[in-house]
């Protein structure tokens, strides 16, 4: 891979976690128990799309070929979309949300930071912008879970099988593949095994906190970052790029 | 089971720093914490502050409407409490 294309496939992964976990969060428009919480999903599901379309811009002018955000947002079939199997996990019930978020969050803020000392000039501006918001995201998720958690004794027992659930797509967010190898060697990028230590510290932090048990690690589902998908993207893009495939270039 | 409803929280937002807070408006929220995020996320969108104070409406004590002539009016007509017999000198800007 030259260093544009290890750019390229880089940001436009990033993009993918960004745009996919924020169109599930779309998902939960007008369906939040208070309207509070309405705002504050609406509002962050609108920054992981903003962040989508900064990586995607980024991806299109390192590849030189013309493609825009749109591009890459909506005409890419499934396989071409490499984000973490994670985020494309389908809503479930509020404490299911709540967990994927948090699993994920911590994860993605140890990344970006990361990701603001790589030595590719594009990635880290981005990333410095994007960690702001997501350290937000990440307190509001971390609260929400000691809530449930630490609450009643349905809810605790409701998150608990959530985060049982959910445990066995972490592994993918620290397994490192060739491009994240590439990204390491040629940018000074994040280094997935420290990433892992931290997160499993702050994690467990969180969950004494919630009085939730760590799951065990056992089978850790993969493939996502390869553009293998579980059952519930497809769904997903159907409904994300409708629009576009039904009426080619469509604007408003 | 009834559903109750979260407690009410008043929210103050400072606007700049120097300027006093002032009154915003109003979230619900569980705790005190929910709320103060509650506030940020209903009523800083659009970088309306840099500070922010939730307090609950419960804990407000507030003037009684009835009260309000035995409260207010007898200010009305004591117009020597207004700093307005002094000849300010032009040297002096911002009073």
């Amino acid at each position: 891979m030259s260093s544009d294309e290890t750019l390229v496939a880089y940001a436009s992964r990033l993009g993918d976690n960004a745009l996919i976990l924020g169109q599930r969060m779309i998902e939960l428009v007008a369906a939040s128990p208070e309207l509070e919480e309405e705002l504050a999903n609406a509002n962050f599901s609108l920054d992981y799309i903003g962040q989508a379309r900064m990586y995607y811009t980024y991806a299109g002018e390192r590849e030189g070929a013309g493609r825009d955000e749109d591009d890459f947002a909506f005409l890419r079939p499934e396989h071409d979309y490499k984000n973490l199997l994670l985020v494309e996990q389908s809503n479930g019930h509020f404490g299911d949300s709540t967990v994927r978020q948090f699993l994920f969050e911590s994860w993605y803020v140890l990344l970006l930071e990361a990701l603001t000392r790589c030595s590719d000039e594009g990635i880290s501006v981005i990333a410095a912008r994007a960690i702001k918001e997501v350290r937000y995201h990440l307190r509001h998720s971390s609260q929400w879970l000691v809530r449930l958690g630490d609450g009643t004794e349905e809810s605790h027992a409701r998150v608990q099988v959530s985060l049982d659930d959910l445990w066995r797509f972490t592994g993918e967010m620290f397994a490192p593949d060739d491009l994240d190898d590439e990204m390491r060697a040629a940018f000074n990028g994040p280094h997935l095994e420290v990433i892992e230590t931290q997160w499993r510290e702050n994690v467990a932090a969180v969950l004494a906190e919630a009085t939730l048990d760590m799951p065990d690690d056992q089978w850790m589902a993969i493939g996502g970052k390869q553009g293998q998908h579980s059952e519930h993207m497809g769904f997903l893009l159907a409904e994300m790029q409708h629009l576009q495939r039904a009426y080619p270039g469509a604007t408003w | 089971m009834t559903r109750q409803e979260w407690p009410l929280y008043e929210v103050f937002i400072r606007s700049r720093s120097g300027l006093s807070h002032r009154h915003a408006g109003s979230v619900h929220a569980a705790d005190d914490e929910m709320a103060l995020n509650n506030a940020r996320d209903t009523y800083t969108r659009r970088s309306e502050g840099v500070s922010i104070w939730v307090v609950r409406s419960d804990r407000i004590v507030a003037s009684d409407p009835a009260e309000t002539s035995a409260f207010f009016d007898p200010a009305e007509d004591k117009i020597y409490r207004h700093p307005t017999f002094y000849d300010i000198p032009d040297e002096v800007e911002n009073l």
